[in-house]
């Protein structure tokens, strides 16, 4: 098989996989229900897709493999083929996407069994795993941004799967417009870096990153302007306000798009970018004080939620953030590490949150028996009340929902394996040493200060407010975990309702995803520990930083631009053993400490704990359970104004260009609808004299002007 | 005089073939008509009278562009560009038509005839290189729209609709033909390729700058360009829905082709550009913007022909010839859009309890039911919204390229901006004929499906738009072709 | 320049002056013997006094439309007798041409008046 052909397989397996789901069932609406064809279909084409990946990986010599399949377009002297590119970097990305697009098929085989959207929702997810590699493994920008749309796309549809409830679409329509906000600032990056490179290739604008001698004017608008796209796509301040929302999608999807690969794509442009970044250190700082910021920002709000997907959302924006930490220290690949093991346990906590709301619907089930809610959709339609004031009474006295952690409790000894998944993947993500989260956030957090101790002083700020951030993570995760899975059972009648494990399609990903976070961080220890450069480091950066460049290796600004790879690192000054490692023992203690807090806080005093914490923290609190009314801000500043403005424009038409407008104004507002009633006698005047105005403005501007 | 002058040669039948076979076939048609009373045989005359006229054109589009019939029309290279398209138009409204009017009860046989009819003026003045010819196709054109608008005489609005359309369409004629009255007198000329060598030799600028406007007036009144617009939704709304998608596109690429022959010529071109520019600005932010608060959906496509009226003139206002090759594009890429998106619509009505009132909300569930006519929505409305590797987004990209270039990169930005704006309603119709459950009370819909020969039309409007964009060869000889229109326009005689 | 006007705003001049005249002059000399339907308005035959809403047969609009489309189109036909006597003196061929021509034109009139016929737009 050659190295085309692997490539044309990668990407149209998945294709096929959507066309098949979803054009068929289209036609012919028996299939619709085969269920088991459907699902074997959507999972096979991923689990192909994943086989030929790592075929190709196992096979890398080093040297990027790419092929053009044929000329898109041209216009002038602007050619874009749809070409693609195998090199470190997309193949790590591909191997990520198609091997938790796989085991999040599988599960999903189980998760939306009996929904009668069940075609189209592997349609859907085919259709997202095809664009997707079409972002990572495009080779030029214009077919990374197609893939960057037809992710959105996905989501769009995805978000809103369950159409019928408002909310729903309500959440798909916000994830939409966000996005084409940051979407049209990737734009003009685009139209930037053409105009002044003359290519969108890769390997043009790369070639001309590492070939500068200094640093031209527009670079730094370029990579803000692909930072403030890459913002909206991976959920940053100010336009992180979708993602949280996006959660009314089914939980596969969270875990899938909203967490594992679509939100990281930010991550995958900057890294892919790298040269380019380098040469922007004020940029640079741009990014990582919005990281640190969002990261900061979004773990308070986590500490407040009680809906256990919320919670899952906000850390995953708070992660993010500690992505964009990474870039902002010009740490790339650190990133990449971040977003491979934050794929693996986040998706093993969104899926292992699941299987929780799967259970708990059974126990609504049984509950309510003879209640028949317009659930038709299976799980995770509720209503969103975690605004409520914390109950704690037991059982829980509030509207049952299966979402919200205060009527689970005690789920640890019904759900053995999801039990234990979850706490593998809550260690992780918590930093506990030896887990792959460990390793991650601990490389950021030594990036950041590095960079700091470089004489980049905002590094040190995002050092300590990454420092922070992580203690909060360990305890907010850790509440999760034991709200969700310690303490007391608080759904009504305990003794008599009791919530069952998953079946073996859903516990077998929730297995190797906690596997995976355990020992996913080993491919990139800390150079203090094994004294020499980390595998995935060799693997990303190599000597030259090539295909991800790095601020150690390649320097930064004037120096990335003057002298490239050769002698970036001669500027980088080392940071003395002893120091790192006591950051890495306070990483270590900050999040052992943290975790243990919040255990022993949660185990003794479960929800009332809350309470506590809210009474002591007052304001801060508040705000933060608000999620520091950001969605207020827009709807204030962005929404409303937008609306006034299309509702004059409407009214104008209506009342005045639709000729007194008969009904409307009538029925409206009363002295305007006699005056223009009167105005009404035969409308056609009215239009002749808009024509006879047209006519004096058009001599006017042709005579005059 | 040398008498031979009166005698046209073979030549001139062969240039003029298709209107006369055209003009021939609507004869025909009223005969069939009249005597064996076969609306059926009519369609099918009118159809393939269309078809071998689009052929013919189609085998002289890479000819030398040339002047006939004693210099009064173009014909071959961007003639046949636009009457190809015209025919195009035609040709898809007669397959879309002729089943939906045999619904209505209305699929009268004068249908065809006056279809045609309308054809012949709309290339006649698509084509002109002279006032006379000019105006006599807009006279013709407009007469046979004005009695298609009031085809189902008894609908609510129709009569009103085609009364409106009449007296401000005579109104705003009135203006053309001053127009050509104070051009004459200025220059002493009806042919157009005369214009700048006797303005040059008078100084009557003003008369001919003020014959131009109210000439401007005219075309901008036929194309729906603000605030010479306020007809378009109401007889859009009024007239058959195929019939509408006809009157949006072949009447105005028949409009907006006089236009650059016209403006082509009126030198130097700084004098009308901020005109066009403004009307254009207008338009865009205008039609775009009250299309959002349309719960109608054919009065939103009406203002959506608007906004697109406005990229045209865009592509105008740039005044040069890439410009107007990117208009020319723009113009067929539109045609086959809008003919599909009304085809749709039209098919829909026999859906719904609704009718032609169709709201938005009414579509509910119909692409899921109609998965052919969703389809075809989604890509006819996807590329009118220009997203990206459509057909609408190079056309998009071909009309406001050329307006940077000239100067007037703020309207391309305005442009841009508007059709942003765009993606709110064409998504939503999406959004609601996809994403929304049919209402639990929809009556059994008493229809039967697409009749084939227009689900052959409506699919084929939906493949043209991905043929452009998939294939390489199409794109490459598309790409190819509209990269000599601007050296053919030039070159007119 | 002005001064060769003056003989049109002479004629003007008498034409007012006439007509004024010969209005006063019927006013002064004639009889006056009114009755109801003499001091009505001219309408044409119509009534001019009662609802504007009353409803006419369309047939009479329509024989009305008819009758000005034909008499227009054949009014056409006096200006092209009168060249046809010029062509047909150059040239014998010529004047067959022509001739054949406006036969074109009378052929489309006449089919025109045979679909009237059928459709009925002739019968009361």
């Amino acid at each position: 098989m050659s190295h085309a052909t692997a490539l044309q397989l990668i990407l149209l397996l998945p294709l096929s996989g959507a066309v098949v789901n979803g054009i068929l069932p289209l036609f012919v609406p028996a299939l619709r229900r085969q269920e088991r064809l459907v699902g074997i279909v959507g999972t096979g084409v991923v689990a192909a897709a994943f086989a030929v990946a790592l075929s190709l990986f196992l096979g890398y010599h080093g040297e990027p493999i790419t092929h053009s399949f044929y000329r898109w377009m041209t216009a002038g002297d602007f050619a874009v083929d749809f070409a693609y590119r195998a090199d470190q970097l997309s193949l790590l990305m591909t191997l990520i996407i198609t091997g938790v697009g796989t085991l999040i098929h599988l599960y999903s085989t189980a998760y939306m069994h009996g929904d009668e959207g069940f075609w189209r929702f592997f349609a859907y997810l085919n259709l997202f795993i095809f664009a997707m590699l079409n972002l990572v493994l495009g080779n030029n920008l214009l077919v990374l941004f197609l893939g960057w749309e037809g992710v959105g796309l996905a989501s769009y549809l995805l978000i809103g799967f369950w159409y019928a409830e408002r909310k729903n679409s309500a959440a798909a329509t916000k994830a939409f417009v966000v996005n084409r906000v940051g979407d049209f600032a990737f734009l003009v990056a685009m139209f930037l870096t053409f105009k002044y490179v003359g290519s969108l290739d890769f390997d043009a604008i790369l070639g001309f990153a590492r070939s500068a001698t200094e640093v031209p004017a527009w670079v730094p608008w370029a990579v803000l302007l692909m930072f403030i796209g890459a913002t909206g796509k991976s959920a940053q301040i100010p336009l992180f306000v979708w993602l949280p929302d996006a959660m009314a999608g089914p939980t596969p999807v969270s875990a899938l798009i909203h967490a594992a690969t679509m939100v990281t794509s930010g991550l995958y442009l900057l890294a892919r970018m790298s040269p380019l970044v380098l040469m922007s250190p004020n940029v640079m700082l741009v990014i990582g004080v919005i990281g640190a910021l969002t990261a900061l920002m979004a773990a308070t709000i986590a500490l407040t939620q009680y809906d256990i997907k919320k919670v899952l959302a906000y850390s995953t924006v708070s992660q993010l953030g500690f992505m964009f930490m990474a870039a902002g220290s010009g740490a790339f690949y650190v990133a990449i590490f971040h977003v491979m093991t934050h794929a693996f346990f986040k998706a093993c906590l969104f899926l292992g949150s699941g299987s929780v709301i799967h259970a708990m619907h059974g126990v609504e089930h049984d509950l309510y028996p003879h209640h028949d809610h317009d659930d038709a959709h299976g799980h995770d339609a509720h209503d969103d009340h975690s605004h409520a004031e914390p109950l704690y009474p037991l059982p829980y006295a509030g509207v049952f929902d299966a979402q919200d952690m205060r009527t689970m409790g005690g789920l640890g000894k019904y759900m053995p394996q999801t039990n234990l998944t979850f706490l593998l993947a809550t260690a992780a993500i918590a930093g506990i040493p030896l887990f792959s989260g460990f390793f991650s956030k601990d490389e950021i957090l030594f990036r950041a200060f590095e960079h700091g101790f470089n004489g980049h002083a905002y590094g040190y700020f995002v050092w300590i407010i990454g420092i922070v951030t992580a203690l909060l993570t360990a305890f907010y995760m850790t509440r999760a975990y034991v709200l969700t899975f310690r303490g007391t059972e608080r759904w009504p009648k305990p003794t008599e309702v009791k919530p069952h494990e998953s079946p073996w399609q859903m516990t077998l990903p929730l297995w190797v995803l906690a596997v995976l976070s355990v020992v996913g961080g080993f491919i990139g220890l800390p150079h203090i520990l094994i004294h020499k450069d980390s595998w995935l480091m060799r693997w990303l950066v190599g000597e030259h930083g090539v295909p991800v460049a790095d601020s150690i290796t390649n320097g930064v600004g004037v120096q990335a631009a003057a002298h490239g790879a050769e002698h970036g690192a001669a500027h980088a000054a080392h940071v003395p053993d002893a120091i790192t490692w006591g950051l890495l023992l306070l990483g270590a203690a900050i999040a052992i400490g943290g975790v243990l807090w919040a255990w022993r806080v949660y185990s003794t005093h479960g929800l009332a704990f809350d309470v506590r914490l809210r009474d002591r923290w007052g304001a801060i609190y508040r705000r933060a359970s608000e999620k520091w009314n950001w969605d207020e801000f827009y709807e204030r500043t962005v929404h409303q104004p937008l609306l006034w403005f299309a509702e004059q424009l409407a009214i104008f038409d209506r009342e005045v260009i639709d000729g007194a407008g008969v009904n409307g104004v009538a029925a409206g507002a009363g002295w305007w609808a006699s005056f223009f009633r009167r105005l009404q006698t035969g409308y056609v005047q009215t239009y002749a004299l808009a024509i006879v105005l047209g006519v004096v403005l058009v001599i006017a501007l042709m005579l005059l002007v | 005089m040398d008498i031979t002058f009166y005698f046209p040669p073979l030549a001139d039948y062969v240039a003029t073939f298709p209107m006369l076979v055209l003009a021939v076939a609507a004869l025909l048609c009223v005969v069939v008509d009249i005597f064996y009373n076969d609306a059926k045989g009519v369609a099918i005359l009118a159809g393939a009278s269309l078809l071998v006229t689009l052929l013919f054109e189609a085998a002289r589009l890479s000819l030398p562009p040339a002047k006939a019939l004693y210099g009064m029309v173009y014909v071959g290279g961007t003639a046949s560009l636009v009457n190809m398209t015209i025919l195009f138009s035609g040709f898809l409204t007669v397959l879309i038509a002729q089943p939906y009017l045999k619904r209505l009860g209305r699929n009268y046989g004068e249908v065809y005839a006056l279809l045609l009819v309308a054809v012949v003026g709309m290339m006649a003045l698509g084509s002109a290189a002279n006032l006379l010819t000019l105006f006599a196709g807009l006279e013709t054109m407009s007469v046979c729209l004005y009695i298609l608008t009031a085809l189902v005489r008894e609908k609510d609005g129709a009569i009103e609709s085609a009364l409106k359309y009449f007296l401000l369409g005579a109104f705003s004629t009135g203006f053309l033909l001053y127009g050509i009255a104070l051009i004459y007198g200025a220059t002493g000329t009806m042919d157009l390729s005369d214009f700048a060598d006797r303005l040059a030799s008078t100084n009557a600028g003003v008369m001919f700058w003020g014959g131009t406007a109210l000439l401007l007036v005219g075309f901008f009144f036929k194309v729906s360009a603000v605030p010479f617009h306020m007809w378009t939704p109401d007889v859009y709304q009024g007239a058959p829905t195929p019939i509408s998608g006809f009157m949006a596109t072949a009447s105005k690429t028949s409009a907006f082709a006089a236009m650059v022959l016209v403006l082509g010529r009126a030198l130097p071109s700084a004098q009308w550009q901020t005109t066009v520019a403004i009307v254009a600005l207008l338009s865009m932010v205008i039609g775009n913007f009250v299309a959002l608060a349309q719960s109608n959906v054919k009065r939103m496509l009406a203002y959506s022909s608007i906004a697109h009226a406005g990229y045209v003139l865009t592509g105008i206002a740039s005044a040069t010839p890439e410009g107007y090759a990117g208009a020319l594009y723009y113009l067929l890429v539109y045609t086959v859009m809008n003919v599909g998106a009304f085809g749709v619509l039209a098919y829909l009505e026999h859906d719904n309890r609704q009718g032609d009132t169709q709201t938005v909300d009414s579509l509910a569930g119909t692409g899921q039911r109609y998965p052919l006519l969703g389809v075809v929505m989604a890509v006819c409305l996807f590329s009118l919204l220009g997203f990206p590797p459509l057909a609408g987004f190079f056309g998009k990209v071909y009309v406001f390229g050329p307006a940077v270039k000239s100067g007037l990169a703020w309207l391309a930005v305005a442009g841009v901006l508007t059709s942003a704006v765009s993606a709110a309603y064409y998504l939503r119709v999406l959004y609601v004929m996809w994403m929304k459950p049919s209402p639990d009370d929809a009556v059994a819909p008493q229809f039967e499906g697409v009749p084939p020969l227009a689900a052959v039309a409506l699919a084929g409007c939906a493949a043209f738009l991905l043929l452009l964009t998939f294939t390489p060869w199409v794109m490459d000889a598309a790409v190819a072709f509209f990269r000599d229109v601007p050296a053919a326009i030039v070159s007119l005689p | 320049m002005l001064a060769s006007f003056i003989p049109l705003f002479l004629q003007i001049l008498m034409a007012a002056g006439l007509a004024y005249t010969l209005l006063i002059a019927a006013k002064k000399l004639g009889p006056k013997r009114p009755n109801a339907v003499k001091t009505m308005a001219y309408e044409s035959g119509m009534d001019p006094v009662g609802t504007a809403r009353d409803r006419y047969s369309v047939k009479f609009y329509l024989v009305a439309m008819i009758f000005i489309v034909f008499d227009v189109e054949v009014v056409f036909l006096y200006p092209w007798a009168v060249t046809f006597r010029e062509f047909l003196t150059r040239s014998p061929q010529l004047g067959l041409f022509v001739l054949g021509v406006v036969g074109v034109f009378l052929a489309v009139l006449t089919l025109g008046l045979v679909y009237d016929i059928k459709k009925g737009g002739l019968e009361f």
